[in-house]
């Protein structure tokens, strides 16, 4: 074996990240999530300048595993906070972490606000079909038919309601400069959500405007998988539900070379 | 001839959730059974020969847990007039 040296360093955690390892259930994607985040801080060198504002869901923690500044949010307010930050500092970067039953449910009104304000951020959103951290109760994004601990018969959407696809919804607001949804379950859907999370810092960066990106994620543990068929799961039955695309590139944003 | 790499998982960080092994296009990743983290996780390692250093394992892993390496081979030269 050939000697180890940075010469040889192909790839290593990144510093945007602490030391602390997560509290994420095995093979959870919030974590990968997390990752691209922190790579792409670290290539902008936004490590020094950047505040996270953590929701409540299973990433209530964030704030101990990211080297920036970060503060926590109640439920679903995580935009309003940000908004305040950023507009007290609006040279730093601003970026909220929201899972579904946060930005979808509990703080719909507080994001669509946001967006429809324009409000230089950037939303990083965990949709994985459910209320993780409470135990797996169905969320604005469950899938029709799934079953959940509060819809134990599988969502019926003639009482329930159908998932609301929140990317499509807030890209119709004027004050949105990048909306798109990306998914976490494959290496090229990681690379091109890594892209996508580059795109929307770089659209703050700019000043162009809210920006989002909504990451199909999975729950292994409430959704009764393993990781890998988690994966399987996003791949077959998420993706047909919420395709992936890109909602609204403004045409500043369209210009913008990564 | 390809590249030949290799890989370091991270006893505090690796969970076992297997993400990486599924992923790995070489097919030379499995949980060592013979081992527990601090956490109580089998971690994964490579078990043969094989690694090329493509970096998809740390792609995917959601704990940032791998470190990857790849030789350097430098192509020598050609003489002049050879
Ligand atoms: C005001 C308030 N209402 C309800 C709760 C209970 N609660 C905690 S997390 C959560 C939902 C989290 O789901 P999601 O945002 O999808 O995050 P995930 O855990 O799935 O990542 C709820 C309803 C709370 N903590 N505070
Ligand atoms: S409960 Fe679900 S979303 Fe929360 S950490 Fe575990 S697998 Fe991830
Ligand atoms: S670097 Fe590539 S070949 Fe080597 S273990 Fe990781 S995925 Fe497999
Ligand atoms: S993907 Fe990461 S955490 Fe999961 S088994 Fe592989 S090294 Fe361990
Ligand atoms: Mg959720």
């Amino acid at each position: 074996m050939v000697a180890t040296n940075a010469n040889n360093l192909v790839y290593e955690r990144p510093e945007g990240f602490t030391d602390t390892p997560t509290h994420y259930c095995p093979g959870c994607t919030h974590g990968v999530a997390h990752r691209l985040i922190a790579e792409v801080l670290e290539e902008m060198d936004l490590i020094d300048r950047t505040i996270g504002v953590a929701p409540v869901g299973c990433s209530v923690f964030a704030y101990n595993y990211f080297d920036t500044d970060f503060v926590e949010a109640p439920h679903g307010r995580a935009p309003a906070m940000a908004t305040g930050i950023k507009r007290v500092l609006p040279d730093r970067i601003v970026f909220t972490y929201q899972g579904d039953g946060d930005l979808a449910s509990i703080g719909m009104g507080e994001i669509v606000h946001a967006a429809a304000r324009g409000e230089n951020l950037t939303v990083i959103f965990i949709n994985n079909a459910n209320y993780g951290m409470t135990g797996g109760q169905m969320a604005p994004t469950t899938l029709p038919g799934m079953k959940t601990t509060s819809s134990p018969n599988g969502r019926d959407v003639e009482t329930q309601g159908f998932p609301i696809r929140m990317a499509e919804m807030l890209s119709t607001l004027d004050g949105v400069g990048y909306c798109v949804r990306r998914s976490l379950h494959d290496p090229k859907n990681i690379r091109l959500a890594k892209k996508a999370i580059r795109t929307a810092f770089e659209t703050q960066a700019r000043g162009l405007g809210f920006s989002m990106v909504e990451l199909l994620s999975t729950c292994p543990t409430n959704w009764g998988m393993t990781p890998v068929d988690s994966l399987k799961f996003v791949e077959q039955h998420m993706v047909p539900a919420f395709p992936l695309g890109d909602y609204k590139v403004a045409a500043g944003v369209a210009q913008i070379k990564i | 001839m390809p590249a030949k790499g290799w890989i370091e998982v991270s006893d505090t960080y690796c969970k076992g959730c297997e993400l990486c092994i599924s992923a790995c296009p070489q097919e030379v990743m499995e949980l060592d059974m013979t081992r527990l983290t601090p956490k109580g996780y089998h971690p994964a390692h490579t078990f043969k020969d094989g690694c090329t250093g493509c970096a998809i394992c740390a792609l995917v892993c959601p704990d940032a847990a791998i470190t990857v390496y790849r030789e350097i081979t430098k192509a020598v030269p050609t003489p002049v007039g050879a």
